[in-house]
């Protein structure tokens, strides 16, 4: 009888969008704060560990060993399993997204900073650069393209991952799919997801418009 | 070269020696060396022979393991690393410029961790774009968009931004093709007859070496110096086997191309006036033991003929001369005279200050110069 | 510590192990949906990915597969799925939860197997061709063997995402190690929930550690340090769930 249901309603219907749009928008700002907030966490956190393990090389194995594990254990279990002990809460979401930042950011982070020219550190200590300097002025910025690439694939991942969220009561977009599968609403869920990858490929394109402006000289030495 | 008191060195190396962990065999044991101020030393030898190694010592971008190094009166191993490389120019094969930065910053780099003004700063970094023979629109630009010969020459302009007394230059020709290379040899002896740096030049290129240096440094595995000395005097006497291997079968063409004709002297030839008889110009001939005579008044040189054309014409002539192709002046080399010879049929080459005849060298005669 | 023996009992009550709801079912259910799903998408994906990657055709549509499958959570694929499989007279439970899982496999290993395809040493490829070699046996015998690391990394990832996503097949009526998690929510029991997520998280880290070591075993000695290096791409191509 429900499937019925579902098989005989258009696939969006125009007048619940128009209807609800207070509720789509609630639902997008709570989706970019879970996502900011994870991102935030992530990179702090990501940072934080990417200097230890370039500090110290030895520490490097174990942190993406570790992180790769967080990476590799699903979301939805990793909410799961922190339930019980977190609740069902912001900071169980959080605890999760920020999970699944680590790994990438990290990775990003060390290769582009390992892949910064040896020739031209080697120049800069030749010319007096302290350790602290060539970081900040020299590694970091040469390391950007590589590093915002990174904060890319662990956005639109994180957007992702949100959705799961809803079945924990934090989902954000997700809570429309979610609602949609309840009540067997395609409408719902198409809002949900249509406006999950439009939330995605935004934040994409923002983080695309940031790299040009931090990294005028990539262009330079394409026309050449 | 004559000895320089101790003091006055602006580079001393003593006994230095370094040995790389996990390796049982030095990369450098044990060197001696000095360069005293406004000197090019260039340190030369096969791969592996430590001259990389003894350039980054100076700079202590590598540790030495043992011995001191003194760097304008300063003893480097006893000063913190990062304020005794802003007092050294450093220049690498592969520029090492920062390409998130523009020429312009490139340059300034040193001076501005040194805590000058900006004032200072671009006014110094306008002067070394000067300096260095690069177009003052290309302040702006990113390493990215330059070719790798203007890359190298930002490269020594930010050696030399800070005005250090010390340049360290680790085979900074070496990627680029060889046109570009020797029109940057030359600029950079163009430079130092200006800026008088103390330069430590590294390459493993010999006839770079006999090229820039003041003295040469031949070092052989194990940074053992098998020889220093100025580049003449390398090549007329190494010192051991190993020193004349490295210099090559051609070391006799390569001394002549260190010697300019000015220095020898040159031979007035078998030149007669127009008008002289067929046996004034075969006697003339004969004392040359050649079949051929110039034709010119004292202080010209017009042309040559055979003995054959002038007993045929009856006298010798002043018009419708066999030209001399190549005209040397006083300062191309022995070895640009050779190459003179051999490429005409006269087999001399005739030697010229402007319009003024000075004389002619045989090959006979450059060969004792250099068999002397 | 009371919430620990719980979970400890449950696990020690072998009534829950066995039968059509027991842990062994459901994880038989898990992985061989799963393992289906894989096989299926490999199909469907790999031909076409070699040819393409062969010819060297369709790169922007390589590159764009991926990036779009990126974008879409796996979530709303599962929640897609639905209306999809009653259109198509399906019903709910497997085919939903299949459907979703073959959609969700398809973009990395496509992609994957393309550029592993194409990033094939051009010099390799025209040394072969100068030999005399069809194309044929430039693709089976050059081009295949060298993609293969790549290739079997995606599989990897791929896997490991779909695994994850079964999870969400219990939203949809069907079963697996999901329905834990689902069933748990729904009847508020946190010794359910935890109990499944262990489940899922250990069944996730094992086929990862499980298709690594195949990996290491199948891949040709001397491509192994190249297999290291692009790891990562692979990795960053593939959506987590």
């Amino acid at each position: 009888m429900i499937l019925a249901q579902l098989e005989g309603q258009p696939l969006v219907r125009w007048d619940w969008v128009a209807d609800h749009l207070d509720d789509i928008w609630a639902a997008t700002k709570e989706h970019l704060v879970l996502t900011g907030i994870a991102l935030g966490v992530g990179l702090i956190l990501s940072v934080a560990l990417s200097l230890l393990a370039i500090r110290y090389r030895k520490t490097y194995t174990p942190i993406t060993w570790i992180t790769g594990i967080l990476y590799t254990i699903p979301s939805l279990a990793l909410f799961s399993i922190l339930v019980p002990i977190t609740g069902l809460s912001v900071l169980t979401a959080e605890i999760g997204l920020v999970g699944y930042t680590l790994l990438i950011l990290i990775r990003n982070i060390v290769a582009g900073i390992d892949g910064v020219d040896p020739a031209i550190k080697e120049a800069a200590i030749g010319m007096g650069y302290t350790r602290l300097r060539l970081l900040i002025q020299i590694e970091v910025p040469l390391a950007l393209p590589v590093i915002i690439a990174g904060i890319r694939i662990a956005s639109v991942t994180t957007i992702g991952l949100v959705t799961v969220a809803a079945l924990i009561g934090k989902g954000g977009l997700g809570f429309f799919i979610l609602q949609g599968l309840r009540r067997f609403f395609t409408t719902e869920i198409v809002v949900g997801a249509v406006m999950s990858v439009a939330l995605a490929v935004a934040i994409d394109l923002l983080l695309v418009l940031a790299q040009h402006a931090l990294t005028p000289w990539v262009r330079a030495k394409a026309t050449v | 070269m004559t000895e320089i008191p101790i003091n006055d060195a602006m580079i001393r190396l003593e006994h230095v020696s370094k040995t790389f962990p996990g390796s049982g065999t030095p990369a450098v044991g044990d060197l001696s060396l000095e360069v005293p101020e406004g000197e090019i030393l260039v340190l030369v030898g096969p791969s592996g022979c430590g001259k990389t190694t003894t350039l980054k010592m100076i700079n202590r971008i590598i540790e030495p393991s043992s011995g001191v190094i003194w760097v304008a009166g300063v003893n480097a191993i006893e000063t913190q690393p990062h304020e005794l490389r802003r007092q050294i120019g450093y220049v690498i094969q592969q520029t090492g410029l920062f390409p998130h930065r523009t020429i312009a910053q490139n340059i300034g780099t040193v001076p501005r961790l040194l805590g000058w003004d900006r004032p200072r700063i671009a006014a110094r970094v306008e002067e070394l774009i000067d300096l260095v023979g690069l177009d003052a629109d290309m302040a702006n630009r990113y390493p990215g968009e330059l070719s790798g010969g203007q890359q190298q020459r930002v490269g020594v302009a930010r050696a030399l931004a800070a005005d250090p007394p010390v340049l360290l230059m680790d085979e900074p020709f070496g990627a680029v093709d060889p046109i570009v290379r020797m029109r940057l040899q030359a600029e950079l002896l163009d430079l130092q007859a200006r800026v008088r740096k103390t330069i430590v030049f590294v390459t493993h290129d010999i006839d770079e070496a006999i090229q820039l240096g003041d003295r040469v440094a031949i070092l052989n595995v194990g940074g053992v110096l098998e020889q220093i000395g100025s580049p003449e005097d390398i090549l007329r006497e190494p010192a051991n086997d190993f020193v004349a291997e490295f210099l090559g079968t051609d070391r006799g063409l390569k001394r002549l191309s260190l010697i300019k004709i000015h220095t020898v002297d040159l031979d007035p030839g078998p030149v007669v006036v127009p008008g002289t008889s067929p046996q004034e110009a075969r006697s003339v001939a004969a004392r040359y033991d050649v079949d051929w005579v110039g034709v010119g008044t004292p202080g010209t040189l017009a042309g040559w003929l055979y003995l054959t054309e002038v007993e045929h014409l009856g006298q010798v002539p002043e018009h419708d001369l066999r030209p001399f192709i190549s005209r040397l002046t006083t300062s191309a080399t022995l070895k640009e005279a050779l190459d003179a010879i051999v490429s005409t049929r006269a087999k001399v080459a005739a030697v010229f200050d402007g319009d003024r005849y000075l004389g002619m060298l045989t090959a006979e005669r450059i060969s004792a110069e250099i068999t002397q | 510590m009371e919430f620990l023996s719980e979970v400890v009992h449950f696990f020690a009550d072998g009534a829950n192990w066995v039968g059509n709801a027991g842990i062994l079912n459901r994880t038989l259910e898990h992985v061989g949906l799963s393992a289906f799903s894989m096989a299926v998408a490999s199909l469907i994906a790999i031909p076409p990915a070699l040819f393409l990657g062969h010819t060297g055709r369709g790169g922007f549509f390589a590159v764009s597969i991926v990036n779009i499958g990126r974008a879409v959570p796996s979530f709303a694929i599962v929640a897609l799925a639905l209306p999809v499989s009653i259109k198509l007279g399906l019903g709910l439970g497997f085919w939903p939860t299949f459907l979703a899982l073959v959609a969700l496999a398809l973009p990395p290993m496509f992609t994957n197997t393309y550029t592993g395809v194409r990033e094939v040493d051009r010099d390799t490829v025209e040394a072969g061709l100068g030999m005399g070699m069809t194309g044929w046996e430039v693709l089976s015998g050059i081009e295949l063997p060298l993609a293969s690391p790549v290739m079997l990394a995606a599989v990897r990832v791929a896997a490991v995402q779909v695994v994850a996503t079964a999870t969400l097949g219990a939203l949809v009526a069907w079963g697996g190690l999901g329905r834990y998690i689902i069933d748990g929510f729904s009847q508020g029991d946190n010794v359910e929930v935890f109990v499944g997520g262990v489940l899922v998280a250990l069944l996730a880290v094992v086929t990862q550690l499980f298709l690594g070591w195949v990996e290491r075993r199948a891949v040709p000695a001397g491509l192994r340090k190249a297999n290291a290096a692009r790891e990562g791409n692979v990795e960053a191509a593939v959506q987590v769930a």
